[in-house]
């Protein structure tokens, strides 16, 4: 009895149906789709894009050349010198970020002590030349002179789980 | 067993130990680690950091284990939870004042407190009151300091005090307002101050040349070998990048213990030095050119093979006693090929009389640890705290059990331990000295030595009588001979007459070693009167001085600025300058070498060179290059042999720096050192002359060209100050003040010079020290000069 049942169910398409039942579903709901690049996602204030270095208010560096994010890097992506500056303070000479390396662990952001290493939400760059992707110190603190703001405005929302 | 030998029980273990051990030392040796921060091994019990509080059956309360001596049956737990909460109550204690910057503390990654905190920390701080700060003293060029990490540990004001004799640092105020410090701000004098960064287990000593430029974790550590001293101490290299980023002792008890000198520890600047010669330069027709290896060896092979034949004694070659076995080796193999025995390394050495009876090295005369059980040491023209800085605390150690250490010097020098007997006199008198204390001996002893009329007209007084009396009461005695000992004008005579002393006192003679590879160039044969292994030869070459004085047309250079290094520098400068060729084996372009060499060849030098190095006391101790040389440098070694190839020497085909020390090896290995010997009686005792004598002494930071350029070291006082030092007393009779010059006239060149006041001199005195430029056209280390206010 049960066999004559499925040979019906199959020669009259009912799984198909079934199917297409949920294709109508949709065809009549509000679409999501996202229209990149002229819309966009939204983002967790914790995204992990493009690096920074960011500075304190009084235009001071952050960075003090404890070479933690250096160490931590599973991809070996960050090289770091470092020297006593003239005011006496422990400071880089070069800070190098390899994006070819980078595979975006946020391990660096997590231990830097002073929060200077910063990963932000810009994800659209891209290099024409070899070495546009090796970040060195001073285009760096740029991105975060650039983001200061928005840097700023993620951490200040994700402060209370951190 | 022994009777003091018992039983204890550690977490449940049974040990064995001694009697009177303390319950540290006894679970260090069992591999139980009990956490620590005062205890030191070397250092006294102090006590007072309290981390090592374990539990002990019976006790009522916590012990701490560094003070608490062992009993037989005793129970111990190391990591029961009463002893955790002991212990971490003690680290919560230590972590209330100290500062959390440890991403810019150069002790991280390698620091005891943060180690320790990571088993014994609490996450979280209960503390909410002001932590302390304490101000950073200035303490020298070499030592930085951060005091507000400092966790009142007191390892280096007991390593001061007990290791390196020198109260420099002290604890000032008492618990919240204890601080450690010098009490007047001064920079730290002591020849061995860098060892309070290693005994420091927090950042609060930390090294300044170093300060900041490197993590740790980043560095691979390299074993090495200190070049600056005839000890050979061991060294680890600690590189980042091939770059050498600092220097840290290699423990070895036979040699340096844990300790390390300043020298030996700050020198590695020097390799980095903005002189550095990195490719081969030839100069013509007045002007330096850069060239390539094969032009500059073509040249150099060309420009040899000239004296090669009839004129072959015109060639000479002066190597560094600083240069590896193998070089120094490789060097005589060239130029005894060369048909020339004119090679030498004694570039200090004025005496060359009586070479017949050299010994196969000057030799310490015993095991470097066996320095420490003598009980008597008569020192002779030697100042082992700044010359052998790990000698001397043997020495030291000698004093501190009760070892009568006596003098005889041309400086009144200040050592870190009491001297029993000293005797201050010009050089010429230092010899009269040595005499009556040879004559006095051998009254004492009732042994009579064949010295003809030499010690007729010696006259005896009390003091001589003490120190003969004392050497011949020693049960385990030591003559020592220093640096000015080897450099004097008479050394053939003082080397009589401290023999004899030796023998009839039945001490030992040894010699301190000024170099660190001295032994080993005396063992290669980098002498005129040695083949390798000590062999006789018939026809000795010329020896430093006279290679000097005979005006020969093609030098070889190894590693020597010669107007730094020669004991003779005017003499030497004048005969290089006539010279047709000077070869000048360097790492650096030093100002002399510009002047007089017309080819230089740019080596290896330290942590990138390879090699063996023997030191005073015989020890063979081999090295490798951990860093590679600068630009187109190369180890010494291949830049010889690839230039014995060239020049047709035979059996010169050695692939590696093993090679050729196997070779070597199998020569000199059976030389056994022995200093005594049937020495020729001199004629008679010099007589001492009416007028001013000069002394002289190469200051600890400027003995070799490698620690000249090291920056920090520089900026210490022991370095050489091109200054006329002169005691009051003839200061006032030539009426010098305030900053008044004199004029300095030696065998016929006289100097402007400024003049220090140094009451360390006798009267008929003084110092100029050597290795500096402004005083080396004075010419002669010893003898007489004629001193006039300007």
């Amino acid at each position: 009895m049960q066999k004559i049942g499925q040979y019906f169910q199959s020669l009259l398409l009912w799984e198909l149906l079934k199917g297409l039942q949920l294709t109508g579903k949709y065809l009549f709901k509000r679409k999501i789709t996202v229209q990149y690049p002229e819309e966009k996602t939204p983002m967790s204030p914790r995204f992990r894009g493009l690096h920074a270095l960011r500075r304190y208010p009084n235009g001071e560096e952050r960075c003090i050349a404890c070479k933690l994010c250096e160490a931590v890097c599973p991809a070996v992506a960050i090289t770091i010198d470092s020297e006593q500056r003239s005011d006496g303070t422990r400071r880089t000479t070069r800070y190098d970020i390899d994006l070819t390396k980078c595979i975006f662990c946020g391990f660096c952001e997590e231990s830097c002590p002073v929060d200077s290493i910063v990963e932000t939400h810009v994800f659209e760059y891209h290099g024409e030349k070899k070495g546009d992707l090796l970040m060195t110190k001073q285009r760096l603190l740029e991105n975060g002179d650039k983001y200061e703001q928005q840097i700023a405005a993620a951490r200040a929302s994700d402060a209370m789980y951190r | 067993m022994t009777d003091d030998t018992i039983t204890i029980e550690v977490d449940g273990k049974p040990l064995q130990a001694r009697k009177g051990q303390m319950l540290i030392e006894v679970t260090d040796a069992n591999d139980i680690y009990i956490p620590r921060f005062c205890y030191h091994k070397k250092l006294t019990i102090a006590a007072n950091c309290r981390m090592c509080l374990v539990q002990v059956e019976k006790a009522p309360k916590p012990l701490p284990a560094c003070a608490t001596p062992v009993m037989d049956g005793m129970k111990v737990q190391t990591r029961s939870a009463y002893a955790r909460d002991a212990q971490k109550a003690v680290m919560e204690f230590l972590l209330i004042n100290h500062p959390l910057d440890c991403p810019i503390c150069d002790q991280g990654g390698e620091c005891e407190l943060q180690d320790l905190a990571m088993g014994y920390g609490s996450d979280v701080s209960r503390y909410q009151e002001k932590k302390r700060v304490v101000k950073d003293k200035n303490i020298g060029p070499l030592v930085q300091t951060e005091m507000t990490r400092c966790i009142h540990c007191t390892r280096c004001v007991r390593f001061g005090e007990e290791i390196a004799g020198l109260r420099e640092l002290g604890a000032t105020g008492r618990s919240e307002f204890m601080e450690i410090g010098t009490y007047v701000e001064k920079s730290m004098v002591s020849e061995l101050s860098g060892n309070v960064i290693d005994v420091c287990p927090v950042g609060a000593l930390t090294s300044k040349p170093f300060r900041f430029s490197a993590r740790t974790w980043e560095m691979t550590q390299y074993p090495g070998i200190a070049p600056h001293d005839g000890t050979g101490s061991n060294i680890h290299f600690h590189v980042k990048h091939d770059v050498v980023k600092r220097v840290v002792p290699a423990e070895n008890e036979a040699i340096n213990e844990v300790w390390l000198s300043d020298r030996d520890r700050f020198s590695y600047e020097g390799l980095y030095s903005q002189d550095r010669l990195t490719v081969p330069m030839v100069k013509e027709n007045g002007v330096w050119r850069e060239t390539s290896w094969e032009a500059a060896l073509d040249q150099v092979a060309s420009r040899m093979q000239k004296p090669v034949g009839a004129t072959a004694s015109q060639l000479g070659a002066l190597i560094s006693p600083t240069a590896t076995s193998e070089e120094a080796w490789l060097m005589q193999k060239l130029v005894r090929a060369a048909g020339s025995n004119n090679i030498d390394h004694r570039l200090h050495q004025s005496d060359f009389t009586d070479a017949a009876h050299d010994p196969a090295f000057p030799w310490l005369g015993q095991a470097i640890p066996e320095l420490e059980q003598l009980d008597t040491v008569l020192l002779i023209g030697a100042w082992p705290r700044k010359e052998q800085p790990l000698l001397n605390l043997r020495l030291r150690k000698a004093a501190l059990r009760g070892a009568n250490i006596m003098v005889v010097n041309t400086i009144d020098y200040d050592f870190n331990y009491k001297i029993s007997d000293k005797l201050i006199s010009d050089p010429v008198t230092l010899i009269h000295d040595v005499a009556a204390v040879l004559k006095a001996v051998s009254e004492i002893s009732g042994n009579k030595i064949e010295s003809g009329k030499l010690l007729e007209a010696v006259v005896v007084n009390d003091k001589h009588r003490a120190i003969a009396s004392k050497l011949a009461a020693g049960k385990k005695s030591a003559i020592l001979a220093g640096n000015q000992f080897m450099a004097h004008t008479q050394y053939s005579t003082l080397r009589y007459l401290a023999g004899h002393i030796a023998s009839l006192s039945a001490s030992s003679f040894g010699y301190l070693g000024e170099s660190a590879n001295e032994a080993g160039c005396w063992l290669a044969g980098a002498i005129p009167h040695r083949g390798t292994g000590a062999k006789k030869i018939d026809q000795p070459g010329l020896n430093a001085r006279s290679m000097m004085e005979q005006k020969l047309s093609t030098y070889l250079l190894f590693n020597i600025e010669p107007e730094l290094d020669c004991a003779n520098a005017a003499l030497a400068m004048a005969s290089l300058q006539n010279a047709e060729t000077v070869i000048a084996f360097t790492p650096y372009k030093s100002a002399s070498l510009l002047q007089v060499a017309n080819i230089m060849l740019p080596i290896a030098i330290y942590a990138e060179n390879e090699g063996s190095m023997i030191n005073v006391a015989g020890q063979s101790q081999v090295y490798s290059a951990c860093v590679p040389a600068q630009g187109e440098a190369r180890p010494g070694w291949k830049i010889l042999r690839v230039l014995a190839n060239r020049l047709g020497v035979a059996a010169s085909e050695y692939q590696s720096v093993e090679a050729v020390r196997n070779e070597l090896n199998t020569v000199i290995s059976s030389v056994t050192p022995d200093n005594r010997a049937d020495w020729v009686r001199p004629e008679a005792l010099p007589s001492v002359p009416g007028g001013i004598l000069r002394t002289t002494e190469i200051p600890m930071n400027s003995v070799d060209t490698l620690v000249r350029r090291a920056e920090a070291l520089q900026q210490t006082a022991d370095v050489a100050d091109g200054a006329v030092h002169i005691n009051s007393n003839l200061a006032g009779k030539l009426r010098l003040n305030g900053s008044s010059k004199l004029v300095a006239q030696q065998q016929g060149s006289a100097l402007e010079l400024n003049y220090v006041l140094d009451n360390r001199l006798p009267d008929n005195t003084v110092l100029i020290q050597a290795a500096h430029p402004a005083t080396s056209a004075l010419g002669a280390w010893f003898g007489e000069i004629t001193l006039r206010k300007l």
